[in-house]
């Protein structure tokens, strides 16, 4: 599972508020090197919700990863920034699309229900008495 | 300008579409409205022949003929007439400045005789070319790698019509190749030779016609919520696009068949980029966060419709029975829990398929993906497709399965944007769907009608049904 995905789920157990964003608990995590799409961030820029992409590469250990604020238009455009190792494209790419979690668990923050991951696979599906009527 | 788009006789419905999703995709927006399209005198719309008017120059036509897996080929057409004669009385006519450039003493080039309906001996080619001396032809012959292509192309009434409505005339084209398709790589993605597949795996080449339709290019966003083995998504990632898929069912999306054969190994095996994610979830309860949409360039699968396989849901079988009250997980076996699910009847998945598609695509994000027609008389019946507010429907391409099914490729463009109201009417919509559970499972059972023996009336003479390959003729 990639940062992209882990922004854009949520819990949708009974019980949940906005279930969102869900708490990251890794056990084994890796990096799966791809071509960096500057459109394709570009596009996707305005749909993250940043301060929960900052919170779950922190929960990675990786702190320095990301910058507090979101990089402008003009940073992800600028010349060279999909060559250049430490561009804040670059970066942005490895936080949304090389870092894979392997094994761990997604924790509702209002209810506390875990989804497992697992071989890279999280699994959102609710057990009978959970789901909302 | 006007071009003659010679199409392999398969697919027929999904051939125009095609042609037209690519204009819209290498001629930008509108492009696919723009393109025109004429039948040659005399000839069905089964013909594989068709005459098209493109927006753009001959790169686009190149671009799109490619890409493609139903254009044979597309071409600058020199003439055309009912005779060899008339043939030549046109090519002559046609103009001196659009044929001499491809005919300069540098170039390289090559004569295919081609047929549709019967096989030219190769004596009959080899008059045929001779015949062609009043084409200036002063470069060099270079079978293996030419620079220009010429087909000389004939249809006739052989007394076998080969599946048509009978050929009014012959009529034989003359043109010069602008682009053909790659059909090479059917071969690589062919299932058989794929390691992991399930018993509904789309086809290689539907894969692709959906890609196809879906618009997949590098940097868009693919997602198929009916994921399974990943063959719609192999398709879109050898497009470059890139893909995330879900499914209700965790052995298919996680385990596989073991470590070597599973969603994972089958985008290795063509050495795509792997999907960005897949995850386990229930398309009528789905995961995405509060506030999430315009997120997927395209969304294109192929829901469970309960022929093959019956789509399921959670909230456990007995549940929505009502026969018990809701089963309570004990705690200690939360976490290796296997939740029961629900049928998930075609019309509840296919209203939870436009809401997603409503709120997760982007405007002017494509929705593609099949929906079951039933057929009588061996025509399909004049069908409702499902219908949503913020979608326009722009093709639909039959495909007849069986004497009585046809599963139909809808492709819907999002034309409207996804508002409260939209919301606050599928939230009403869900909550009905929930309570009358039963009525809906019953409505649109398709696997009963499908299957049911058929009634004991007279045998049917096999024979007295005439053998047509076209679709309805």
């Amino acid at each position: 599972m990639r940062l992209l995905t882990h922004n854009m789920l949520a819990s949708n157990a009974r019980g949940a508020v906005t279930g969102y964003p869900l708490k990251l608990q890794v056990v084994k995590w890796s990096t799966k090197e791809a071509e960096p799409n500057a459109d394709f961030l570009r596009g996707m820029l305005p749909k993250i919700d940043w301060a929960a992409l900052v919170a779950a590469t922190q929960a990675l250990g990786l702190p320095e990863l990301l910058p507090g604020a979101p990089p402008t238009d003009a940073e992800l455009s600028a010349e060279g920034a999909a060559e250049d190792e430490g561009s804040v494209l670059r970066r942005l790419h490895r936080a949304l699309l090389e870092i894979h979690i392997e094994e761990g668990t997604l924790v509702c923050p209002d209810t506390e229900r875990c989804f497992p991951i697992s071989r890279g696979v999280p699994n959102m599906l609710l057990h009978e008495d959970e789901v909302r009527n | 300008m006007w071009y003659l788009c010679v199409f392999y006789h398969r697919l027929l419905d999904y051939r125009r579409p095609e042609v037209q999703s690519l204009a819209e995709l290498f001629g930008g927006p509108g492009a696919g409205d723009a393109v025109e399209w004429r039948m040659p005198e005399n000839h069905h719309v089964d013909s594989p022949f068709h005459l098209v008017r493109l927006p753009g120059d001959e790169r686009l036509a190149a671009q799109i003929a490619n890409r493609s897996l139903l254009v044979k080929g597309i071409y600058e057409l020199w003439g055309h007439g009912n005779t060899y004669e008339e043939l030549e009385r046109a090519v002559v006519e046609y103009p001196e400045e659009r044929k001499l450039p491809y005919l300069t003493p540098e170039s390289t080039f090559k004569i295919v005789v081609d047929s549709f309906g019967k096989v030219i001996s190769f004596q009959e080619q080899n008059e045929i070319m001779k015949s062609l001396t009043y084409i200036p032809f002063m470069g060099r012959v270079n079978l293996k790698n030419p620079d220009h292509k010429f087909f000389v192309m004939e249809t006739d009434d052989y007394g076998c019509n080969n599946g048509l409505p009978p050929v009014v005339q012959r009529t034989v084209f003359f043109g010069r190749e602008v682009g053909a398709a790659d059909r090479h790589l059917l071969p690589t993605y062919q299932l058989k030779s794929r390691k992991y597949i399930g018993p509904t795996a789309m086809d290689a080449e539907m894969a692709f016609l959906m890609a196809n339709q879906g618009l997949a290019w590098p940097g868009k966003l693919v997602y198929d919520p009916f994921v399974g083995t990943g063959s719609i998504l192999v398709a879109a990632a050898h497009f470059g696009a890139m893909t995330m898929g879900a499914d209700i069912d965790i052995r298919v999306v996680r385990d596989g068949r073991g470590p070597d054969c599973n969603i994972w190994s089958n985008f290795e095996q063509y050495k795509l980029p792997e999907p960005l994610c897949v995850l386990r979830a229930d398309n009528n309860l789905p995961p995405w966060r509060p506030g999430l949409k315009e997120v997927f360039d395209a969304i294109i699968c192929d829901p469970p419709y309960g022929v093959r396989a019956g789509g399921r849901k959670s909230g456990g079988r007995k549940l929505i029975k009502g026969t018990v009250t809701p089963y309570t997980v004990p705690d200690e076996k939360r976490d290796s829990h296997i939740p029961s699910t629900a049928p998930y009847s075609l019309a509840e998945c296919v209203h939870d398929l436009l809401h997603l598609a409503a709120r997760m695509l982007v405007m002017g994000g494509r929705l593609v993906f099949f929906f079951p027609v039933v057929r009588e008389d061996g025509v399909a019946n004049p069908a409702k497709y499902p219908e949503h507010p913020c979608f326009k429907l722009i093709a639909t391409c039959e495909q007849i399965l069986s004497m009585r099914y046809s599963r139909v490729l809808l492709t819907m463009v999002k034309v409207g944007p996804y508002t409260e109201e939209v919301e606050k009417a599928a939230e009403q919509r869900h909550r009905e769907f929930r309570e009358n559970h039963h009525k809906w499972m019953e409505e649109g059972n398709l696997h009963s009608t499908v299957f049911s023996p058929a009634d004991q009336g007279a045998p049917v003479d096999r024979d007295s049904k005439p053998k047509y390959r076209g679709k309805y003729v």
